[in-house]
């Protein structure tokens, strides 16, 4: 694994200089928004990022709470993954939240506005960062399974929410995929999508195999405090006979 | 026994108990009778801005309250192991939590009745849309934060800082149903537009979040 990490490493760093490059030196520069116009090929990668590592995240909690009973080990294994994934997911979606009204700032006038997108990835944030904190507050094998069953509650309030926004109101530019005519991007700003995809999915996967092996590395810790607080409470019992 | 019956003696122990000493019911309606005043200090308003802010003061006032009683529903079965006892009794777990969300309805929507005229003495408030909806909105809407705030009282139940943590993973998820129970109670007293898809979304959620309570109540009940 470590060696693999060593050549992980410098591809991520790699790809995320070209990125940079694509995005800031080679794409070509917005007709109305100008270089503003750049922030996008971040914002728009990490939102993906961010909905990517949150399904993850989802699909593992759900397939902690199928293993808990039958397979515990397989089980930890999915719950660690379930709480790597949520917290790059909150990272993701924390440079999204930055970023956006950074762009929005000059190019629509205003820092923020209450529309439905920006709505609902802001909600996004709020559930998982209650289910990390939720983490936090809670104690052994238990906080797994509460943990997990917010994350499916907060997994299936995500339509509802994007939906109840979406009546609500509505500002954000359509997206660039599937967002009707006159919508889409020019082709000579795709490379510079593309690198910046690959770049920042290399950098989550990296940062998502050292947080995912420092909670596995956690939980051994925890289940040899545990066997060892066992193992002492047998031989003190044996000294008393 | 049948389910029914089960539920039923879970509401009648839990109605008894609130009967005996009204804590929750006293406690959710000085609290938010306080909001509510405390908010027409903040924003002092005439009656065309009331008729605008008074849906979303009321709801916020009964989320508040709500979470004040959701704290104590579920410490009380702590106190002489009562839940762990409820832990082994051969009844489904998703009863004792059916029960518990009814008892709670019925607490919430008491506050609200005794509530309601104080509301709309103090903003002087009359529907200009059709007033019959909200008989269907309030229900609908103190059954979404029962639900879900029910369930989550069950989940921080057994973590540290619980009467902090409940609000914290409560408000985020109920922020749709806060959401579509504001817009339909600001619609019928404005009468400016249709509260039928609010409503809809509203009767949605708490169909979804039921269905997904009652299934994962005893996940959460015997996590250990």
């Amino acid at each position: 694994m470590k060696r693999l990490l060593w050549i992980a490493v410098p591809v991520t760093l790699a790809l995320l200089v070209q990125g940079f490059r694509e995005a800031i030196f080679v794409a070509p520069t917005e007709a109305t928004m100008g270089n503003i116009q750049r922030i996008f090929y971040y914002h728009v990668t990490s939102a993906w990022m961010a909905f990517l590592m949150f399904f993850l995240s989802f699909c593992a909690s759900v397939a902690y709470l199928m293993f808990r009973r039958s397979q515990p080990f397989r089980a930890e294994a999915a719950d660690a993954f379930a709480l790597a994934t949520a917290e790059l997911g909150v990272v993701f979606c924390s440079v999204v939240l930055i970023s956006g009204p950074l762009w929005a700032r000059p190019v629509w006038g205003i820092w923020w506005t209450w529309d439905e997108r920006l709505t609902s990835t802001l909600m996004l944030w709020l559930i998982y960062v209650s289910y990390l904190l939720l983490r936090r507050f809670s104690a052994g094998a238990q906080s797994y399974t509460l943990a997990a069953v917010l994350s499916v509650f907060g997994f299936l309030d995500v339509p509802i929410v994007y939906m109840s926004t979406r009546w609500w109101r509505t500002q954000h530019p359509a997206p660039v995929i599937g967002g009707g005519p006159n919508s889409g991007l020019d082709p000579s700003m795709w490379p510079a999508v593309w690198w910046n995809l690959a770049a920042w999915f290399a950098w989550g996967m990296v940062l998502l195999t050292l947080r995912y092996q420092l909670e596995r590395k956690r939980q051994r810790e925890a289940q040899e405090a545990a066997l060892h607080a066992l193992e002492s409470d047998l031989a003190l019992g044996s000294q008393e006979r | 026994m049948s389910y029914a019956r089960i539920v039923w003696a879970h509401l009648c122990k839990d109605l008894r108990l609130e009967w005996r000493s009204k804590d929750a019911i006293n406690g959710m309606l000085f609290f938010s009778l306080l909001v509510v005043v405390l908010f027409s200090f903040a924003f002092d308003p005439t009656t065309a801005v009331s008729r605008q802010i008074a849906g979303g003061i009321l709801w916020v006032a009964l989320l508040f309250a709500t979470v004040t009683a959701l704290n104590q529903t579920w410490t009380r079965e702590l106190r002489n192991s009562v839940l762990d006892a409820q832990r082994m009794a051969p009844a489904a777990p998703s009863a004792l939590f059916l029960a518990k969300v009814l008892a709670n309805f019925f607490f919430v929507t008491a506050v609200q009745v005794i509530l309601a005229p104080v509301f709309i003495i103090f903003y002087n408030l009359h529907a200009l849309g059709q007033g019959w909806l909200l008989w269907i909105v309030l229900p609908l809407g103190t059954l979404a934060l029962v639900i879900n705030g029910t369930f989550f009282g069950a989940l921080s139940l057994r973590t540290r800082n619980r009467e902090l943590l409940l609000p914290l993973i409560l408000f985020p998820i109920s922020i749709p149903a806060v959401l579509a129970m504001v817009e339909a109670t600001t619609a019928i007293l404005t009468g400016e537009y249709d509260p039928g898809l609010w409503i809809r979304l509203l009767a949605g959620y708490d169909v979804i979040f039921t269905t997904i309570s009652l299934l994962l109540f005893a996940t959460v009940l015997h996590a250990e």
